[in-house]
């Protein structure tokens, strides 16, 4: 190398001081500064305001929108005459279950006429109690995630077999007094002797059930003949329940599917998108709007400061400032301006959707993701703002500028 | 062995392509030793500012040699001559050059952020050679609120921090009233009494006079 390199250390800039110097030359203007901070601010802030919502939205309708509703899928018989003969076809239980997607089903219907339900035989002072009686098929109780606190649920056996038996919801158990099943206790449902086998105490659908008592609906068939307004309950996978809502009605009843009505939850992928198009886009392009302002903004200020301080910018080569160092300090100048409009900007945002989920009572949710890059777009912003201003600067030579 | 000139100048042109197009220095040929102070005297547009440029590396001759501290400087790459101008060379200027906004001490440090000195012995090396200009006591002063004499001891104080082999003042005294002037005077005169290598261009005869050497420039022709 050559003997100048030996002899006299290249000059250099380290970080922390391009850092000082670039605030100590904003801050020698701070009203234009804060004036060119204003358009990067308010492009972040919309950033962060509309992914901010968008997320907070989100969150509100998967929140409703449990995994519970999503999985749930209601078959109703449309007739209201009843002369047409049961809706449902005896193995409809089994037609549902062997559909894609479907964990269990089971079709319910509840029994008006069955009269009192009483723990000992009716007798004139002591009619019993006014107990809701449900006629199920035996999938019925898992469809509706039926947790038992004691004894079992039916299953398709006692079913076939029309065995006198029932399953007490928590509720009913308690107004009848049955905690114990060990000794196989005995209710009566209008008069007739029915064995309870188990007791459920708590079901994530259908919470009705926990007041009543169910009986399997063979049982039920032959004891009060068949009932009316029977629905079918699917409980099917994720993703699942559309399908299976647009598959039943045929499954049950290929001849006639008009019959029945489904109920399946609304696809969540359509509400979501629906929040996208209607504010995200406008917003977002909003947004860029501003930060392209802001840029323009912060490209304008820069160059106008390098073309302001000629004088300086030679003397600060006359100092031993090599081309990259001056270009170095005010790409950091326009960085730091683009920095802080990000910082502020991102403060705004946050308080912006904290400020809108307070109103709509809402949990204001924040992806990490969007917010920590936030600021740093910002920066971004300023020193790509700051490419043009600062090759400028390089250009200016020493001699000519402080000849001024 | 002794010791090379400071600034040792052969047959050194500069010239300007314009338009219109000015031959500003004609090979010129000047050695200034270790501890010479000398003038460089000549009217408004003789080549004075260019020549100084030269000398203090922040142009580039046409021809000639040029050679700082016996290191040729022809040769060398940007990053290089500016190493050799920011560590060896301390500049005056007329119009001083402060950044107006910072303090005094501020001012004074900045000559170091580029010579790699720690930042904790800044202001400390600073403090010290405002002392050797006497405005200690200002230190903590905005540079724009400064009188004109105060300002260009500050400018001295700045190009001395790095310790250079060669102080370069272009009219340092432009912008003074007669007493500051002489005040401004007398400090470089002190600072060359203790060594410092001092080359001083002005149009004014009574400033030139001050020198032990004075050297007349006319049209770009050095005498
Ligand atoms: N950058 C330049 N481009 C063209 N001509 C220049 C430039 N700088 C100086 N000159 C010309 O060179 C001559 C010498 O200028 P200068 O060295 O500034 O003289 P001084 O400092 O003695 O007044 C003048 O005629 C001036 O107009
Ligand atoms: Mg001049």
């Amino acid at each position: 190398m050559s003997r100048a390199k030996r002899m006299v250390p290249a000059t250099r800039l380290s970080p922390l001081d391009v850092i000082d110097e670039a605030v100590a030359g904003m801050l020698a203007r701070p009203g234009r500064a804060a004036l060119t901070v204003l358009g990067t601010l308010l492009g972040v802030a919309a950033f962060v305001t509309v992914l901010g919502l968008t997320t907070t939205v989100e969150g509100q309708i998967s929140n409703r929108f449990t995994a519970l509703v999503a999985t749930e899928v209601i078959v109703q018989d449309t007739a209201d005459r009843s002369d047409d003969g049961p809706a449902f076809p005896d193995d409809a239980e089994r037609r549902l279950t062997a559909l894609n997607g479907v964990h269990s089903a089971g079709v319910v219907w509840e029994v008006t006429d069955a009269g009192p339900l009483g723990a000992r035989r009716p007798t004139a002072p002591e009619p019993g109690e006014d107990v809701k009686v449900l006629a199920a098929s035996p999938g019925y109780l898992r469809a509706i995630h039926a947790r038992l606190a004691a004894g079992r649920i039916f299953d398709p056996w006692h079913d076939a077999e029309h065995q006198r038996v029932v399953v007490l919801g928590s509720g009913a158990a308690g107004r009848l007094g049955v905690t114990w099943i060990d000794e196989q206790p005995a209710v009566f449902i209008g008069g007739t002797p029915f064995t309870v086998i188990g007791i459920v105490d708590d079901v994530d659908r259908e919470a009705g059930t926990l007041l009543g008592a169910v009986v399997p609906a063979g049982t039920a068939e032959a004891v009060w003949g068949a009932g009316t307004g029977a629905r079918a309950i699917i409980d099917t996978e994720i993703g699942a329940a559309r399908q299976v809502g647009d598959e039943a009605p045929l499954a049950l009843r290929p001849e006639d599917p008009g019959r029945f009505r489904t109920v399946t939850p609304p696809d969540p992928r359509q509400l979501r998108e629906g929040v996208d198009t209607d504010l995200g886009t406008l917003f977002l392009a909003l947004a860029a709007v501003c930060l392209l302002i802001g840029a323009v903004g912060i490209a304008n200020t820069t160059l106008v400061a390098v073309l302001e301080r000629v004088g300086e910018i030679g003397l600060r080569r006359a100092l031993g400032a090599r081309r990259r160092h001056v270009a170095a300090h005010f790409l950091a100048e326009s960085g730091t301006l683009g920095l802080i409009g990000g910082l502020i900007g991102t403060s705004v945002g946050v308080a912006a959707v904290v400020a809108v989920a307070f109103f709509r009572e809402w949990t204001p949710i924040l992806q990490p993701a969007t917010v920590l890059p936030a600021p740093l777009v910002g920066a971004l912003t300023g020193l790509v703002a700051g490419l043009y201003p600062a090759w400028r600067a390089t250009r200016i030579e020493p001699a000519d500028a402080l000849r001024r | 062995m002794t010791a090379p000139p400071v600034v040792e100048f052969a047959r050194v042109t500069r010239s300007y392509p314009g338009p219109p197009p000015v031959l500003a220095l004609r090979e010129a040929d000047l050695t200034v030793a270790a501890g010479e102070y000398v003038s460089v005297t000549g009217p408004s547009g003789s080549g004075k500012s260019t020549f100084l440029n030269l000398v203090g590396l922040l142009d580039r001759p046409d021809g000639g040699v040029y050679r700082l501290d016996g290191i040729d400087t022809a040769a060398l790459p940007d990053a290089d001559r500016t190493a050799l101008r920011g560590r060896r060379i301390g500049f005056v200027f007329q119009s001083f050059h402060l950044l107006r906004h910072r303090s005094v001490l501020e001012n004074v440090k900045l000559a170091m952020i580029y010579t790699a000195v720690s930042r904790r012995a800044r202001t400390g090396l600073a403090l010290e050679t405002l002392d050797r200009v006497g405005l200690t006591q200002r230190a903590y002063a905005r540079a724009g609120h400064l009188s004109g004499g105060e300002a260009q001891r500050v400018a001295i104080a700045r190009a001395l921090v790095n310790r250079p082999s060669l102080l370069l003042c272009d009219e340092p005294t432009g912008n003074l009233d007669s007493a500051n002037a002489a005040a401004v005077l007398a400090l470089i005169g002190e600072l060359n009494g203790a060594g410092l290598t001092v080359l001083m261009v002005t149009h004014d005869q009574q400033v030139a006079a001050r020198a032990y050497r004075s050297v007349l420039i006319k049209d770009g022709v050095l005498r």
